[in-house]
């Protein structure tokens, strides 16, 4: 169980989640003190620990739209916050798929900052409204390199099997 | 069962007889392009090989290209050493189809690709850029991934587990106004069917409209395919398409096209009309938040930028510079002009166009994404108003969150540039 921390509304896009003025730091060790930098509050909170890992970003319709740029992905992921919304764009989502953010897609979601939310595998319980909502499975094509670990991992499984296209 | 042009390029890319919308494949690779991300596909690169202890080898460095845009000339040190490990990492590896900055072959990557004849009707390309939609204009599937994907395919030289996304198909008929292009097609369209009308899905384009319009016109509507969520947008090739590769990029030889089958299957078809659109402005903040220049005229405007991989291209300053003729940028607003590439503005200087802009008072900028994604140059102050013929209007898209930007074509940001508000071209400063 975990709390809903920041509720975004639709359309959040990467430039929100991490400004392009900060796309010259590239590392996944060091993005995460970016995350949501233009929030101040939301991202002085998250840099000085106040959000514990697990924590719930409940975004809308559209999650993640714009840039393809990863560092959106590695600095939420780098605050070990889960992302629930009703859908994402499909960069962000692929991402988040590489890299083992846990992105759930649950359509149907209506929850308010400060929810507990249980997540299964199938739904997401809310708590504090007592609601439950479905859980859209993350397309099927992508479930082999979630069970390798993120894309560096299932990339090194192919080399090894000696599968690279030629 | 017939395929549409996605589904027959992934066939052959994957090796499969047929293909239908919602099948896996892992589609080899044409060309996989980066700019000064590629320091983040590298760093993955690395660490892919690193974990099973081998050489990194990229599976075909003439496949790969690396262009210099986001951030041109470095805005900082860590750009700049970013941009010094990527040189390196390129010596190494034997990639060719590199472009520094240089004031002869650099430029945006999105106009580099297809003024180079990189991309081919058919073709496969991914890019780690959002805006590598903007290929599919040269028949080519052409869509964005992440820096680590990128790391997968210069690996393995496929992209995988790829899910065969479902097409929309747009029919555009009529004739466009005076001043109303491309630009506005697009816009009205994102409005239309909103800034995830389109996601997971490809945007293919035909009609008498799409079929009339130049390579440089179909390239805005790819790119900005991308704003309705779009995977990938495309235009049938054509003969426009082997002019623009013969006559513009200096590719020789024969060209092979790829059309959908008659009786392929699309997800649904949109019907439009241009002869009554009028220009279109995205408002802020969000693409889809678009409406008619007539309902937000008057806009004051302290910024108007033209430029970018969207509306760079000579086309858009040769309309911008003819309303530009003789006037002057207004008091208070202040107009930057970015050539989509060295190339561009060469043929600029050469047409006169470069200044005619600086009499009337634009700042001419170096080829690159410039002010568009708030990284290093053309910042916004608080409070103030950017009109620009880019494509994204996102919250604190140009560097500052307190600001605004409003997105149109050259003609509107050029005849709002003179007024200082924002101003239908055909009403206004003519």
């Amino acid at each position: 169980m975990a709390k809903v921390v920041f509720a975004t509304g639709n359309d959040v896009s990467t430039d929100v989640i991490y400004p392009g003025r900060y796309m010259a730091t590239v590392l996944p060790s060091e993005t995460p003190q970016y995350a949501f930098a233009d929030n101040k509050q939301f991202n002085a909170k998250l840099n000085d620990g106040l959000i514990p890992s697990g924590s719930i970003i409940l975004g809308g319709k559209n999650f993640g739209c714009g840039s393809s740029r990863e560092q959106a992905v590695s600095a939420l992921k780098g605050h070990g916050l889960v992302i629930v919304a009703k859908d994402f764009a499909r960069i962000f989502l692929q991402n988040g798929i590489n890299l083992g953010l846990q992105t759930i897609v649950c359509p149907d979601i209506v929850a308010s900052e400060g929810d507990e939310l249980e997540i299964t595998s199938s739904e997401v319980f809310d708590k504090t409204s007592g609601r439950k909502f479905s859980i859209l499975p993350l397309p099927s094509a992508r479930q082999e390199i979630i069970n390798a670990g993120g894309l560096i991992a299932y990339t090194r499984k192919r080399l090894r099997e000696g599968s690279a296209a030629s | 069962m017939g395929m549409t042009i996605v589904e027959k390029i992934l066939a052959r890319a994957s090796g499969k007889a047929s293909l239908k919308a919602g099948d896996v494949v892992e589609p080899r690779v044409d060309l996989a392009m980066s700019h000064e991300n590629a320091a983040l596909v590298i760093n993955q690169f690395m660490e892919i090989y690193e974990g099973i202890s081998r050489v990194p080898k990229i599976w075909d460095p003439s496949k790969v290209a690396i262009i210099f845009d986001h951030r041109v000339p470095a805005e900082s040190p860590k750009t700049a050493s970013n941009q010094k490990k990527i040189r390196e990492f390129v010596a190494a590896h034997g990639i060719a189809k590199f472009h520094d900055i240089r004031g002869d072959v650099g430029g945006i990557c999105h106009q580099i690709l297809p003024e180079n004849g990189y991309v081919r009707p058919g073709f496969v390309v991914v890019g780690t850029d959002s805006h590598t939609t903007s290929h599919g204009a040269l028949g080519a599937l052409s869509f964005g991934i992440g820096a680590t994907e990128m790391a997968s395919v210069w690996a393995l030289g496929a992209a995988l587990n790829v899910e065969v996304p479902g097409t929309i198909k747009v029919n555009v008929r009529g004739k466009f106004r005076k001043f109303v292009g491309p630009k506005d097609l697009i816009l009205f369209l994102i409005g239309k069917i909103s800034a995830e009308g389109a996601n997971f899905k490809v945007l293919e384009f035909h009609g008498p409209v799409i079929q009339k319009m130049s390579t440089s016109g179909r390239l805005v509507i790819c790119n900005m395919s991308v704003e309705a969520g779009a995977t990938a947008g495309i235009v049938p090739a054509d003969e426009e398409t082997r002019r623009f590769l013969h006559d513009e990029a200096g590719v020789k030889g024969r060209i092979n096209v790829v059309e959908s089958d008659k009786d392929a299957v699309y997800e649904k078809t949109i019907d439009l009309d241009v002869s009554d659109l009028e220009s279109q402005v995205a408002c802020p903040h969000t693409v889809d938040n678009v409406k008619t220049v007539r309902q937000v005229k008057g806009t004051k405007v302290h910024q108007v930028v033209i430029g970018s991989c969207t509306n760079g291209r000579l086309e858009d300053l040769e309309v911008a510079a003819r309303i530009l003729k003789g006037k002057r940028v207004a008091q208070n607003t202040r107009m930057l002009v970015f050539p989509a590439s060295a190339r561009i503005y060469t043929q600029a200087l050469e047409k006169g166009i470069i200044g005619e802009f600086m009499k009337a008072g634009a700042v001419i900028m170096n080829p690159g994404c410039g002010p568009c994604l708030g990284v290093h140059e053309g910042a916004l102050g608080d409070g103030e108003i950017a009109l620009s013929t880019t494509n994204r209007n996102f919250k604190g898209r140009m560097g500052n969150p307190n600001s605004e930007v409003f997105l149109c074509s050259p003609a509107v940001a050029a005849a709002s540039a003179i007024t200082g508000v924002i101003t239908d071209p055909a009403k206004g400063a003519n």
